[in-house]
Protein backbone atom coordinates (compact mmCIF):
# COMPACT_ATOMS: atom_id res chain seq x y z
CA UNK A 1 0.00 0.00 0.00
CA UNK A 2 1.13 3.01 -0.78
CA UNK A 3 0.51 6.99 0.24
CA UNK A 4 -0.19 8.66 -3.17
CA UNK A 5 0.27 12.56 -3.21
CA UNK A 6 -3.69 12.94 -3.03
CA UNK A 7 -3.25 11.15 0.31
CA UNK A 8 -0.29 12.89 1.91
CA UNK A 9 -2.56 16.09 0.70
CA UNK A 10 -5.20 14.71 2.60
CA UNK A 11 -3.71 13.92 5.57
CA UNK A 12 -1.56 16.65 6.09
CA UNK A 13 -5.31 18.92 5.76
CA UNK A 14 -6.83 17.00 8.17
CA UNK A 15 -4.23 17.53 10.96
CA UNK A 16 -3.83 21.07 10.13
CA UNK A 17 -8.12 21.27 10.93
CA UNK A 18 -7.24 19.40 13.96
CA UNK A 19 -5.23 22.10 15.34
CA UNK A 20 -4.70 22.05 19.38
CA UNK A 21 -7.50 19.23 19.25
CA UNK A 22 -5.17 16.41 19.02
CA UNK A 23 -4.86 15.57 22.85
CA UNK A 24 -8.47 15.41 22.77
CA UNK A 25 -9.00 13.46 20.03
CA UNK A 26 -6.58 10.98 21.16
CA UNK A 27 -8.06 10.94 24.34
CA UNK A 28 -11.71 10.23 23.28
CA UNK A 29 -10.38 7.54 20.81
CA UNK A 30 -8.70 5.23 23.15
CA UNK A 31 -12.22 6.27 25.60
CA UNK A 32 -13.98 4.88 22.74
CA UNK A 33 -12.07 1.53 22.04
CA UNK A 34 -12.06 0.82 25.43
CA UNK A 35 -16.13 0.95 25.59
CA UNK A 36 -16.11 -0.34 21.89
CA UNK A 37 -13.89 -3.24 22.29
CA UNK A 38 -13.41 -4.56 26.26
CA UNK A 39 -10.67 -6.83 25.25
CA UNK A 40 -8.36 -3.67 24.26
CA UNK A 41 -8.41 -3.17 28.10
CA UNK A 42 -6.48 -6.31 28.65
CA UNK A 43 -3.29 -4.20 28.23
CA UNK A 44 -4.00 -1.19 30.48
CA UNK A 45 -4.56 -3.21 34.18
CA UNK A 46 -2.48 -0.40 35.41
CA UNK A 47 -4.82 2.51 34.34
CA UNK A 48 -8.06 4.14 35.20
CA UNK A 49 -10.14 3.56 32.29
CA UNK A 50 -13.56 5.24 33.09
CA UNK A 51 -14.97 8.10 31.31
CA UNK A 52 -12.59 11.09 31.89
CA UNK A 53 -9.50 9.37 33.69
CA UNK A 54 -6.43 11.33 33.52
CA UNK A 55 -4.40 8.58 32.62
CA UNK A 56 -6.75 7.91 29.83
CA UNK A 57 -6.02 12.23 28.42
CA UNK A 58 -2.75 11.47 29.32
CA UNK A 59 -1.94 8.52 26.64
CA UNK A 60 -4.29 10.11 24.46
CA UNK A 61 -2.10 13.20 24.32
CA UNK A 62 1.07 10.78 23.29
CA UNK A 63 -0.92 8.75 20.74
CA UNK A 64 -1.82 11.83 18.66
CA UNK A 65 1.74 13.32 19.45
CA UNK A 66 3.08 10.38 17.41
CA UNK A 67 0.47 10.51 14.54
CA UNK A 68 0.68 14.34 14.00
CA UNK A 69 4.72 13.75 13.97
CA UNK A 70 3.91 10.60 11.38
CA UNK A 71 1.29 12.93 9.61
CA UNK A 72 4.09 15.22 9.04
CA UNK A 73 6.71 13.16 7.91
CA UNK A 74 4.50 11.46 5.44
CA UNK A 75 8.11 10.40 3.23
CA UNK A 76 9.63 8.81 5.90
CA UNK A 77 7.29 6.27 8.20
CA UNK A 78 9.72 3.56 9.08
CA UNK A 79 12.17 6.10 10.25
CA UNK A 80 9.90 8.49 12.15
CA UNK A 81 8.41 5.56 13.96
CA UNK A 82 11.81 3.11 14.54
CA UNK A 83 11.91 3.89 17.98
CA UNK A 84 7.87 3.07 18.68
CA UNK A 85 7.95 0.19 16.37
CA UNK A 86 11.19 -1.43 18.89
CA UNK A 87 8.84 -0.28 21.89
CA UNK A 88 5.69 -1.84 20.56
CA UNK A 89 7.84 -4.75 19.33
CA UNK A 90 10.01 -5.77 21.95
CA UNK A 91 8.28 -4.35 25.14
CA UNK A 92 4.59 -3.76 24.31
CA UNK A 93 4.04 -6.83 22.50
CA UNK A 94 0.06 -5.29 21.60
CA UNK A 95 -1.39 -8.10 19.53
CA UNK A 96 -1.54 -6.33 15.27
CA UNK A 97 -5.21 -6.99 15.70
CA UNK A 98 -5.48 -4.12 17.97
CA UNK A 99 -4.34 -1.50 15.98
CA UNK A 100 -7.05 -1.74 13.53
CA UNK A 101 -9.60 -1.35 16.50
CA UNK A 102 -7.79 1.74 17.28
CA UNK A 103 -7.74 3.49 13.99
CA UNK A 104 -12.09 2.38 13.60
CA UNK A 105 -12.14 4.26 17.25
CA UNK A 106 -9.79 7.16 15.66
CA UNK A 107 -11.71 6.98 12.47
CA UNK A 108 -14.95 7.60 14.05
CA UNK A 109 -13.60 10.28 16.39
CA UNK A 110 -12.78 12.38 13.91
CA UNK A 111 -15.60 11.83 11.84
CA UNK A 112 -17.44 12.76 14.55
CA UNK A 113 -16.00 16.06 14.98
CA UNK A 114 -15.37 16.98 11.41
CA UNK A 115 -17.96 15.81 9.53
CA UNK A 116 -17.94 18.44 6.45
CA UNK A 117 -14.37 17.67 6.21
CA UNK A 118 -14.48 13.90 6.19
CA UNK A 119 -15.07 13.32 2.68
CA UNK A 120 -14.84 9.87 1.09
CA UNK A 121 -11.51 10.39 -0.21
CA UNK A 122 -10.59 12.19 2.75
CA UNK A 123 -11.44 8.77 4.55
CA UNK A 124 -9.49 6.65 2.31
CA UNK A 125 -6.87 8.63 2.85
CA UNK A 126 -6.83 8.46 6.24
CA UNK A 127 -7.55 5.07 6.47
CA UNK A 128 -4.49 4.14 4.50
CA UNK A 129 -2.56 6.50 6.71
CA UNK A 130 -3.39 4.59 10.13
CA UNK A 131 -2.73 1.40 8.27
CA UNK A 132 0.29 2.07 7.35
CA UNK A 133 1.54 3.79 10.79
CA UNK A 134 0.17 0.46 12.12
CA UNK A 135 2.26 -2.03 9.55
CA UNK A 136 5.55 0.19 10.53
CA UNK A 137 4.63 -0.36 14.16
CA UNK A 138 3.97 -4.38 14.32
CA UNK A 139 6.79 -4.41 11.27
CA UNK A 140 9.47 -5.56 14.00
CA UNK A 141 7.16 -8.38 15.67
CA UNK A 142 8.84 -11.46 13.70
CA UNK B 1 -25.98 -16.19 20.78
CA UNK B 2 -25.66 -12.67 21.07
CA UNK B 3 -27.64 -10.48 23.71
CA UNK B 4 -28.39 -6.78 23.50
CA UNK B 5 -29.33 -4.91 26.60
CA UNK B 6 -31.98 -2.71 27.04
CA UNK B 7 -29.43 -0.09 26.82
CA UNK B 8 -27.99 -0.99 23.51
CA UNK B 9 -31.47 -1.51 21.91
CA UNK B 10 -32.44 1.33 23.09
CA UNK B 11 -29.09 3.52 21.57
CA UNK B 12 -29.54 1.48 18.79
CA UNK B 13 -33.36 1.85 17.65
CA UNK B 14 -33.10 5.92 18.80
CA UNK B 15 -30.15 6.38 16.25
CA UNK B 16 -32.06 4.30 13.59
CA UNK B 17 -35.42 5.76 13.62
CA UNK B 18 -33.74 8.87 12.08
CA UNK B 19 -31.72 7.47 9.67
CA UNK B 20 -32.26 7.95 5.64
CA UNK B 21 -32.03 4.63 4.51
CA UNK B 22 -31.55 6.32 0.89
CA UNK B 23 -29.07 8.99 1.97
CA UNK B 24 -26.95 6.69 4.46
CA UNK B 25 -27.47 3.50 2.32
CA UNK B 26 -25.98 5.12 -0.60
CA UNK B 27 -23.48 6.83 1.35
CA UNK B 28 -22.17 3.60 3.00
CA UNK B 29 -21.88 2.06 0.26
CA UNK B 30 -20.60 4.59 -1.90
CA UNK B 31 -17.39 4.67 0.91
CA UNK B 32 -16.80 1.15 0.90
CA UNK B 33 -16.14 1.46 -2.77
CA UNK B 34 -13.91 4.33 -2.35
CA UNK B 35 -12.03 3.17 0.54
CA UNK B 36 -11.68 -0.35 -0.42
CA UNK B 37 -11.59 -0.45 -3.99
CA UNK B 38 -11.47 -3.89 -3.86
CA UNK B 39 -15.10 -4.35 -2.80
CA UNK B 40 -15.83 -2.69 -6.54
CA UNK B 41 -15.41 -6.95 -7.80
CA UNK B 42 -19.03 -7.30 -6.91
CA UNK B 43 -20.73 -4.09 -8.95
CA UNK B 44 -18.72 -4.51 -12.26
CA UNK B 45 -22.08 -4.00 -13.82
CA UNK B 46 -23.33 -0.82 -11.84
CA UNK B 47 -21.87 1.47 -14.07
CA UNK B 48 -19.39 4.58 -13.91
CA UNK B 49 -16.96 3.61 -10.64
CA UNK B 50 -14.21 5.70 -12.35
CA UNK B 51 -13.99 8.27 -9.63
CA UNK B 52 -15.07 9.15 -5.53
CA UNK B 53 -17.62 11.91 -7.54
CA UNK B 54 -18.58 8.98 -10.10
CA UNK B 55 -19.23 6.68 -7.35
CA UNK B 56 -21.30 9.08 -4.70
CA UNK B 57 -23.28 10.02 -7.53
CA UNK B 58 -24.42 6.78 -8.97
CA UNK B 59 -27.22 5.94 -8.86
CA UNK B 60 -27.66 2.30 -9.41
CA UNK B 61 -25.02 2.41 -5.90
CA UNK B 62 -27.44 4.46 -4.30
CA UNK B 63 -30.37 2.20 -4.56
CA UNK B 64 -28.24 -0.90 -3.80
CA UNK B 65 -27.23 1.02 -0.68
CA UNK B 66 -30.80 1.79 0.18
CA UNK B 67 -31.51 -1.99 0.05
CA UNK B 68 -28.37 -3.29 2.11
CA UNK B 69 -29.48 -0.82 4.58
CA UNK B 70 -33.08 -1.82 4.47
CA UNK B 71 -32.25 -5.13 5.33
CA UNK B 72 -30.15 -3.92 8.55
CA UNK B 73 -33.97 -2.54 9.70
CA UNK B 74 -34.69 -6.61 9.84
CA UNK B 75 -31.52 -6.77 12.34
CA UNK B 76 -32.91 -3.50 14.36
CA UNK B 77 -36.27 -5.10 15.02
CA UNK B 78 -34.78 -8.91 15.25
CA UNK B 79 -31.72 -8.22 17.42
CA UNK B 80 -32.70 -11.37 19.97
CA UNK B 81 -32.50 -13.36 16.31
CA UNK B 82 -30.30 -12.20 13.90
CA UNK B 83 -29.18 -15.69 13.00
CA UNK B 84 -32.85 -17.04 11.71
CA UNK B 85 -33.14 -13.37 10.62
CA UNK B 86 -30.72 -13.12 7.75
CA UNK B 87 -30.53 -17.51 7.48
CA UNK B 88 -31.90 -16.85 3.90
CA UNK B 89 -29.18 -14.08 3.00
CA UNK B 90 -26.66 -15.95 4.11
CA UNK B 91 -27.31 -19.00 1.75
CA UNK B 92 -27.46 -15.92 -1.04
CA UNK B 93 -24.67 -14.14 -0.25
CA UNK B 94 -22.63 -17.62 -0.19
CA UNK B 95 -24.19 -19.49 -2.99
CA UNK B 96 -25.53 -16.68 -5.43
CA UNK B 97 -23.25 -13.77 -4.66
CA UNK B 98 -19.92 -15.72 -3.37
CA UNK B 99 -18.96 -12.17 -1.35
CA UNK B 100 -16.22 -13.07 1.27
CA UNK B 101 -17.63 -12.35 4.68
CA UNK B 102 -14.79 -10.22 5.31
CA UNK B 103 -16.74 -7.24 3.04
CA UNK B 104 -19.52 -7.73 6.06
CA UNK B 105 -16.92 -6.07 8.54
CA UNK B 106 -16.00 -3.39 6.25
CA UNK B 107 -19.49 -2.46 5.45
CA UNK B 108 -20.46 -2.79 8.90
CA UNK B 109 -17.24 -0.17 9.94
CA UNK B 110 -18.18 2.35 7.10
CA UNK B 111 -22.08 2.48 8.77
CA UNK B 112 -20.32 3.30 12.20
CA UNK B 113 -18.25 5.79 10.73
CA UNK B 114 -20.99 7.21 8.79
CA UNK B 115 -23.25 7.70 11.50
CA UNK B 116 -20.97 9.30 13.24
CA UNK B 117 -20.75 12.12 10.72
CA UNK B 118 -24.23 12.30 11.07
CA UNK B 119 -25.12 12.03 14.47
CA UNK B 120 -22.09 13.77 16.34
CA UNK B 121 -22.72 14.91 19.92
CA UNK B 122 -25.79 11.63 19.56
CA UNK B 123 -22.89 9.55 18.54
CA UNK B 124 -21.29 8.74 22.18
CA UNK B 125 -18.59 5.95 22.65
CA UNK B 126 -21.58 3.82 23.99
CA UNK B 127 -23.57 4.08 21.21
CA UNK B 128 -20.95 3.26 19.03
CA UNK B 129 -20.48 0.26 20.78
CA UNK B 130 -24.11 -1.01 20.81
CA UNK B 131 -24.08 -0.23 16.52
CA UNK B 132 -20.42 -1.82 16.28
CA UNK B 133 -21.88 -4.49 18.58
CA UNK B 134 -24.98 -4.77 15.83
CA UNK B 135 -23.09 -4.66 12.59
CA UNK B 136 -20.51 -7.41 13.86
CA UNK B 137 -23.70 -9.71 14.92
CA UNK B 138 -25.21 -8.94 11.48
CA UNK B 139 -21.61 -10.19 9.47
CA UNK B 140 -21.73 -13.26 11.75
CA UNK B 141 -25.08 -13.95 10.73
CA UNK B 142 -24.29 -13.27 7.13
CA UNK B 143 -21.80 -15.53 7.33
CA UNK B 144 -23.61 -18.61 9.47
CA UNK B 145 -24.76 -20.32 6.36
CA UNK B 146 -21.40 -20.40 4.32
CA UNK B 147 -19.70 -23.86 3.23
Amino acid sequence: MVLSAEDKNNIRTVWSKIGGHGAEYGAEALGRMFVTYPTTKTYFPHFDVSHGSAQVKAHGAKVADALAKAASHLDDLPGTLSSLSDLHAHELRVDPVNFKLLSQCLLVTLANHHPADFTPAVHASLDKFLASVSTVLTSKYR
Amino acid sequence: MVHFTADEKAAITSIWDKVDLEKVGGETLGRLLIVYPWTQRFFDKFGNLSSATAIMGNPRIRAHGKKVLTSLGLAVQNMDNLKETFAHLSELHCDKLHVDPENFKLLGNVLVIVLSTHFAKEFSPEVQAAWQKLVIGVANALSHKYH
